[in-house]
């Protein structure tokens, strides 16, 4: 036990691959471990605090409260939470670093010790250190330190401050367990603690039922899903005996191309990513999830947990690529999505809304970019999509986190997070303004920020897949095309409208709050600046040849690196995909190359971009308690085409009722009737045997008569 | 002649352990029961004369242990007398469920 | 002869038996149950056990039921007695355990072979008659072989004394 506590506290060994240089782990253990330490201290202080503030209030007293209006219980967790991040960034750069150095063929796995092990079924311990888990390790720790500082501004007046900071770090070390494990059920740990911790977050402010039963029902969806990731491990057990990644991947090929096994697998992986990366139709969680904090929203709902199900496409890339079946299916389930979110996105009022909308059309990108084979292509979309829609989200929370100051001020109960009632903010809070047009222009996929190049790049592949020497349902990926390209032109509008709602226009707050509006703290806006130029430069690491050599390449700024960077994962299932398709198709389906498309696409958002701004700002927008009832499909569109509705009334009641019937009927009646029926039926026998005292010496001297006649006959007979 | 006993001693037990059990003045029950002892005394003697002197010794044993026994049962009935005022055993119940 | 006298003894000691068991009176029971003894000691003296009919009269008749007759008069029973016999269905029942009692003892006997006359057991009794005598024949094992025994027994007739003494002590008022 101690040699593996060493090994998780030390430097982790490598095989060292024939020929390649030398990949030395620094200290890997520690970047799981580290968001661990943070959430037993912010734990143990939040249980600290949590019986202080009790003994306070019961005793009739406040909150201590220091001078700047924070409680002294705030100091350690606000050094700790976003302390361990940095740590854990800071290593996993190192590690990075040094990857990058060493052109590593083989993922380095490092076993600590044995988590299980029965029969023939052995699992590790262990984590891999890839290309892939490099990077998601990066964004992770990454983006999770911006938004951890983040949290120290906004989070600054809550009372359950550590508490906050204990999920955030508990969060990080599951997600980081996810990307890190070396199989899939360490995998399946981190996703269902990734889940747990949703559910803790999302009803994060549990007195308000609403927001509790938000995180109840983001919990159950995940579970739902996760029944096909189970059955999914399932099936590779049975089929190869072992659950790791390294011998899974390397015995894949032993599959049928286009099975019904590894159909099977796949489309079972991919009811699972479905749940937690909220495709439909378990979509549902995530525009309830909302009811968290704002960070929240960033860290989980944006940046990472949402994206581990694209990871797990992409990880399991060999399979995918072995059926055409599923990935058809995964492309086809990520652009209807994708369209579908956009379009209820068209009509919210809330801004938390629209971008939970957003964030679920854009995993639809991700996950059509995994299922066309562009596995490379998806990630890098994910990265992309972590750093704008954090800074979207963060940038919504300053703005909310203003909006409710105003609010308090003259003690009025609006909806602070109603853009009706917004409007105008630009003059109060520029910093904010600038960077979420930065992180608007990035989603719309405008040249040269960061989504156009992943976004379109998606695109391309829809096209080129579909158009391949022996694709196999070439019209079908036409048709995704077309839905793909119809998503990001109404990404483009819904966005732009978001940000005229807010920013532009007459301000809408009222006479009295709008003097209380200020721009954040700096400790909230230095992180919106950071993702704000990640947003922008992000996106050249991965612009692909045709591309670079055209003027959008924007000349050594660029480089494909991403793609070769990742090729040693995605080299077995492009091989299987080469293998069984041919040549991927030079121009998109209706004709043109690529540089062209580009171009096209570009012009067609940024004249969306253009039209909406007219549009929506000519529109008259009224604050909401004025606000008309809308009629006709905008009601339809504003109520989410009622799908919530139709689960309730289909699912969700009929459960209830067959659970309320389990529990009167069979639980209460028959088998508390039975137990309890055990009971009466021993009173009763024993009611009846104790007349046999009947107090009279005659009896008893009768009843020892008729024993010795037993004896005797006994005995004789 | 040995048989004739043991049927006699046969028939007095029957009708002593029907006294025990049908009467209920307590004296009389007890007195009944003296009445199975002798029943058992004979079968004793009778066996006795098949299997030696050992039987009469053990006759010998039999009543001096009734004679014991019958002094303390009615100690025991005359201090239970002085309680209920009967010797009636119906009315002995403090055994009753 | 001896036959004759055995059945008439026997009668009387049923007939006795009977009567203690449905007599009225309770000192109607107690005189029933003296003629039962005295039946049965002539029914010993018949089987050749005179020492034990003798001791039958005088302890068992004369000390016992004296006792008993003792206790009825101390507790004033002899007067206003009722039936007390138990009626109904118990009375039933018990007449059937008894019947049952009978058929197992029947069953008992008619496998058992029982011979009539005297056998080896009987002749050492006749021995140790002659040799020591009626009262030594019963003495002479009980002071040599089975003296622990009769030690033990003086003990418990010890301790019944002292507790029937205990036990009918009237409370000091």
């Amino acid at each position: 036990m101690y040699a593996s506590l060493a090994a998780l506290l030390g430097q982790g060994g490598a095989p060292a691959a024939e020929g390649a240089a030398h990949f030395e782990p620094f200290f890997p253990g520690m970047i799981i471990l580290l968001p661990l330490l943070g959430f037993v201290l912010n734990g143990l202080l939040a249980i600290r605090h949590g019986m202080a503030s009790a003994v306070a209030v019961r005793a009739g007293g406040e909150l201590d409260l220091d001078e700047g209006g924070r409680p002294a219980t705030h100091t350690l967790p606000s050094l700790i939470g976003p302390g361990v991040m940095l740590l854990a960034f800071i290593l996993t750069l190192v590690n990075f670093i040094r990857m990058l150095g060493a052109h590593l063929e083989e993922p380095v796995v490092i076993s600590y010790w044995t988590w299980m092990s029965t029969g023939t079924f052995a699992v590790d311990a262990a984590i891999q250190l890839d290309q892939l888990s490099m990077i998601m390790m990066m964004v992770v720790t990454g983006v999770g330190f911006l938004i951890h500082v983040f949290s120290v501004g906004y989070m600054k007046e809550d009372a359950g401050y550590p508490r906050y900071f204990a999920y955030l770090n508990l969060f990080v070390f599951f997600m980081l367990t996810l990307v890190m494990g070396a199989s899939y059920p360490l995998m399946f740990v981190g996703w269902e603690g990734v889940g747990l911790c949703s559910y803790l977050l999302i009803g994060f402010w549990f007195a308000d039922r609403e927001k509790s039963d938000a995180g109840k029902k983001a919990f159950i969806v995940n579970r739902i899903g996760d029944v096909g990731f189970l059955v999914a491990m399932f099936l590779l057990y049975k089929t190869f005996g072992t659950l790791d990644f390294v011998p899974l991947f390397h015995d894949a090929e032993t599959l049928v191309y286009g099975g019904g096994l590894v159909t099977a697998i796949t489309l079972f992986f991919f009811l699972g990513a479905a749940g937690k990366s909220a495709q439909m139709p378990l979509y549902v969680w995530l525009p309830d999830a909302m009811a968290g904090p704002t960070p929240v929203s960033a860290l989980i709902h944006a940046a990472t947990m949402v994206t581990a199900g694209v990871y797990l496409v992409a990880r399991s890339s060999v399979y995918f690529a072995l059926s055409p079946v599923a990935s058809a299916t995964v492309a086809g389930v990520g652009v209807l999505t994708a369209l579908f979110a956009a379009t209820i996105a068209l009509k919210q009022n809330d801004i938390k809304k629209v971008l939970a909308y957003s964030t679920i059309s854009q995993l639809g990108y991700m996950f059509v970019g995994v299922g066309v084979g562009a596995y490379a292509a998806g990630v890098f979309h994910l990265m992309t999509h972590a750093f704008f829609k954090a800074l979207l989200f963060m940038g919504a929370g300053a703005v909310i986190h203003s909006m409710h100051k105003a609010y308090h001020t003259t003690h009025n109960h609006e909806d602070a997070q109603d853009m009706r009632n917004m409007g105008g903010l630009k003059k109060h809070m520029p910093i904010t303004w600038i960077t979420m047009w930065v992180a608007t222009l990035a989603i719309a996929g405008i040249w040269p920020f960061a989504g156009f190049f992943s976004k379109d790049e998606i695109i391309w592949q829809i096209g080129a897949f579909g158009g391949a020497a022996n694709a196999p349902y070439p019209a079908l990926y036409t048709v995704y095309w077309i839905i793909a390209l119809a998503a990001a032109m109404l990404t483009a509008f819904y966005m732009t409208r978001m940000m005229v709602m807010t920013f532009h226009g007459t301000n809408r707050t009222g006479e009295e709050e709008v003097k209380n509006l200020h721009e954040a703290p700096v400790v909230m806006w230095v992180p919106l600046a950071i993702l704000a130029v990640l947003s922008l430069v992000g996106g050249w690491i991965n612009v692909p040849p045709a591309i670079r050599e055209s003027f959008l390449g924007l000349g050594p700024l660029t480089s494909e690196w991403l793609h070769h960077w990742l090729e040693p994962i995605t080299a077995q299932a492009m091989h299987i995909q080469e293998a069984n398709l041919g040549e991927l198709s030079h121009s998109a389906p209706f004709g043109g190359g690529e540089v062209m498309w580009a171009i096209i696409s570009t012009v067609l958002a940024m004249t969306v971009v253009f039209a909406s701004v007219r549009f929506v700002g000519g529109q008259k927008v009224v604050p909401a308690k004025d606000s008309p009832e809308p009629a006709g499909f905008s009601k339809v569109l504003l109520n989410k085409y009622y799908v919530d509705e139709f689960y309730d009334r289909f699912i969700v009641q009929p459960i209830i009722r067959m659970s309320r019937f389990c529990w009167r009927v069979i639980d209460a009646g028959i088998i508390d009737g039975i137990v309890n029926g055990v009971g009466w039926t021993a009173r009763g026998i024993g009611f009846v045997a104790s007349m046999l005292q009947t107090g009279t010496v005659n009896t008893y001297a009768f009843i020892l008569t008729v024993g010795v006649l037993v004896i005797l006959g006994v005995s004789i007979f | 002649m040995i048989a004739q006993a043991l049927v006699l001693s046969a028939i007095l037990f029957m009708i002593g352990t029907a006294g025990v059990l049908i009467r209920r003045n307590a004296i009389i029950m007890f007195l009944c029961i003296e009445l199975q002892l002798n029943a058992v005394n004979l079968a004793f003697v009778a066996f006795s004369r098949l299997h030696g002197i050992e039987g009469q010794l053990f006759v010998f044993f039999v009543m001096t242990v009734a004679a014991a026994e019958a002094a303390v049962g009615l100690a025991i009935i005359i201090s239970i007398f002085r309680h209920y005022e009967t010797v009636n055993v119906d009315n002995f119940k403090l055994l009753r469920w | 002869m001896v036959d004759i006298l055995f059945y008439v003894f026997g009668f009387v000691a049923v007939g006795g038996a009977l009567g203690v068991v449905l007599a009225k009176s309770p000192v109607g029971s107690l005189l029933f149950m003296v003629t039962t003894l005295a039946s049965m000691a002539g029914t010993f003296v018949l089987l050749e056990a005179h020492f034990l009919a003798a001791i039958q009269i005088i302890v068992y008749a004369g000390a016992i039921m004296v006792l008993f007759l003792f206790v009825i008069m101390l507790l004033n029973l002899g007067h206003d007695y009722e039936r007390d016999l138990k009626g109904g269905v118990f009375s039933i029942i018990s007449f059937a355990t008894v019947g049952a009692m009978a058929g197992v003892l029947q069953r008992q006997f008619r496998g058992a072979a029982l011979p009539d006359a005297i056998t080896t057991g009987g002749a050492s009794i006749d021995a140790a008659l002659a040799e020591f005598g009626v009262v030594g024949a019963i003495a002479e094992p009980l002071y040599t072989t089975y003296v622990v025994a009769f030690e033990i027994t003086g003990i418990l007739l010890l301790v019944a004394i002292v507790g029937a003494l205990v036990l009918a002590k009237r409370s000091p008022a």
